[in-house]
């Protein structure tokens, strides 16, 4: 036990040779009593797609949920610390939460689409935003279920409800909601947990498109897709960063045990 | 361990269904037998007169005053209890989902939901009917308005407590993201929540007009009853309920048919109802899961 509660890491574990995005330094989260991350500080490089991996419980998903804030919907919950997007504090109050998630988007674990129409679901969120002319509204649509990888399956049927999806449709659609406000950074909380094999495969060859753009953050309890889509890879346990570097390096020698131990299916 | 375990759980089960379908036949008995009861009566004593003459007639009338304000003060509670009921389930849902407020107004509605109905009448009359009457020395006292906000506090707690579970059946992930877009707290509720949850929301509603629809004690001290015919809000209004729980005090059995075909209006109503109710569900469950 004594290894596992190793001391919080004073210096930022960084990925070199890269822009940083996001920069989170001694970030603590508190669920009401329950200290859910200690102490976390992490950079987070520009247009790569980083892994968070980790058991159950290992504080990844809240990890997530920090980046855009999302947590703030719910009462007793609690961030300390400071996560720099371009090298302005998120958490800072006077962060306007408008500005926040139109520059970092999110994909959930389920697909959620709205009750409304394919065309609406993707237009909703822009519309709130920004006025757009109908052409332009098209457009902008148009662009977002393209980069989706969507747009051949639905162009057809745009005015039709999104709930009648497949389930891989529907989470593509979700990205496509997310990519439509022209996001910098997409945050994907375990997107395929609920697709089937070949949904995955879309989903996870649209993260390699995508990164080419956004900046890409996704949990993931699968370590076979965080070693195929991760250009740098961090692996939690019980509320700690245990490390973080180039995926490859996590994935074939990391330096900690711990890591080892979770990457070879010891525990976790 | 004389008996074998397994025949002995054979055993118990086969007890435990026939008593649940012994039960299940005494509960259906008694409603085909109402029903079956309602259309014979209600059947045989349907004429046009019914829908063309007017209460004042007697036995040579009909039910079309109290047809009309039947329709009438039903459809005026339902435009008072409706919105007020959405809103306060929404706010219930939506606001005040673990805060101690929430909990002591759901309280306060279930308590409302199984109040006495009686008692909604009298409380109608003591502070609209009576204050009217003071106002107007008389000239106005009970009403077809009075009757209408006496159903819509029938109706209130129904639709209060659907639109609240409904709302609250819609997934919190489908929150988190209307409000990772940036969507505000209003908008994700009035936009993408309430149209979720819409066929839930109107079968809430359905289900508080079928049961105003068929309650007679909250009408006696309020809308009163009528011999003839009447279109305002401010007169004494006659309703279906009332016409029948009168016609049956009546020793004439031509009377009494008259009763029986109201009844069956109103069952015919609350049935079609329930069925609506059922299309709504149905086609919910197959739209969002």
């Amino acid at each position: 036990m004594n290894d596992l509660a190793a001391p919080a890491q004073a210096q930022p574990v960084t990925a070199t040779g890269v822009r940083t995005k996001i920069e989170v330094r001694n970030l603590d989260f508190y669920y009401n009593r329950f200290h859910a991350l200690k102490s976390i500080s992490m950079d987070i490089p520009e247009r790569k797609v980083t892994a968070i991996i980790g058991p159950s419980g290992c504080g990844k998903s809240t990890l997530l949920r920090v980046f855009n804030r999302i947590y703030a919907m719910y009462p007793k919950l609690r961030a300390e610390g400071s996560v720099a997007l371009d090298g302005e504090n998120v958490l800072d109050p006077g962060y306007s939460m408008n500005r926040l998630r139109t520059k970092v988007g999110m994909v959930f674990q389920k697909p959620v689409p709205f009750p409304m129409t394919i065309y609406e679901n993707v237009a909703y969120g822009i519309r709130h935003h920004e006025r757009l002319k109908r052409r332009q509204m098209d457009e902008r649509v148009e662009e977002a279920l393209h980069q989706a990888a969507l747009w051949d399956e639905v162009k057809d049927k745009l005015k039709q409800s999104a709930l009648g999806l497949s389930g891989g449709q529907q989470q593509r659609l979700c990205i496509a909601r997310g990519i439509a406000l022209r996001p910098e950074v997409l945050l994907l909380d375990e997107p395929t947990s609920a697709l089937d094999p070949i949904a995955t495969s879309r989903i996870e060859q649209l993260v390699e498109e995508l990164k080419k753009t956004y900046t890409i953050v996704i949990v993931t309890h699968n370590m076979q897709q965080a070693a195929r889509v991760s250009d740098y890879t961090a692996f939690m346990y019980m509320g700690e960063l245990i490390e973080f570097g180039n995926a490859e390096k996590i994935f074939t020698k990391p330096d900690k045990k711990q890591t080892e131990d979770y990457i070879t299916g010891r525990f976790g | 361990m004389a008996i074998n375990i397994y025949t002995r759980r054979s055993a118990a089960n086969i007890l435990a269904m026939l008593l649940g379908g012994i039960a299940t036949v005494i509960g259906l008995v008694f409603l085909a037998w109402i029903l079956w009861v309602t259309l014979k009566n209600g059947f045989s004593a349907l004429n046009l007169n019914l829908f063309t003459k007017i209460t004042a007639y007697g036995s040579d009338g009909g039910l079309a005053n109290a047809i009309v304000g039947s329709v009438g003060m039903d459809l005026l509670a339902l435009l008072i209890c409706a919105p007020i009921g959405v809103m306060a389930g929404t706010y219930l849902a939506e606001y005040a989902t673990r805060s101690k407020l929430g909990a002591t107004i759901r309280f306060l509605n279930d308590i409302l939901l199984s109040a006495p109905s009686i008692v909604l009448g009298l409380f109608v009359y003591v502070i609209i009917v009576v204050p009217m009457s003071n106002m107007t020395n008389g000239a106005v006292s009970f009403s077809g308005l009075a009757g209408s906000i006496a159903l819509a506090l029938i109706g209130l707690p129904v639709i209060v407590r659907t639109t609240d579970e409904m709302l609250q059946l819609v997934p919190g992930t489908l929150r988190e993201a209307a409000l990772s877009l940036g969507i505000p707290q209003w908008k994700l509720t009035v936009q993408v929540l309430i149209r979720a949850a819409t066929s839930g929301i109107l079968t809430g509603v359905l289900l508080a007009l079928a049961r105003l629809a068929g309650e007679t004690a909250p009408l006696l001290f309020t809308a009163f009853g009528n011999n003839f015919m009447t279109y305002s809000p401010l007169a004494k209004t006659a309703s279906l309920p009332v016409a029948i729980y009168q016609y049956t005090n009546d020793p004439s059995p031509a009377m009494h048919a008259i009763a029986w075909a109201g009844a069956l209006l109103i069952t015919l109503f609350v049935l079609t109802l329930s069925l609506l109710t059922r299309l709504f569900f149905a086609r919910k469950k197959v739209s969002y899961e």
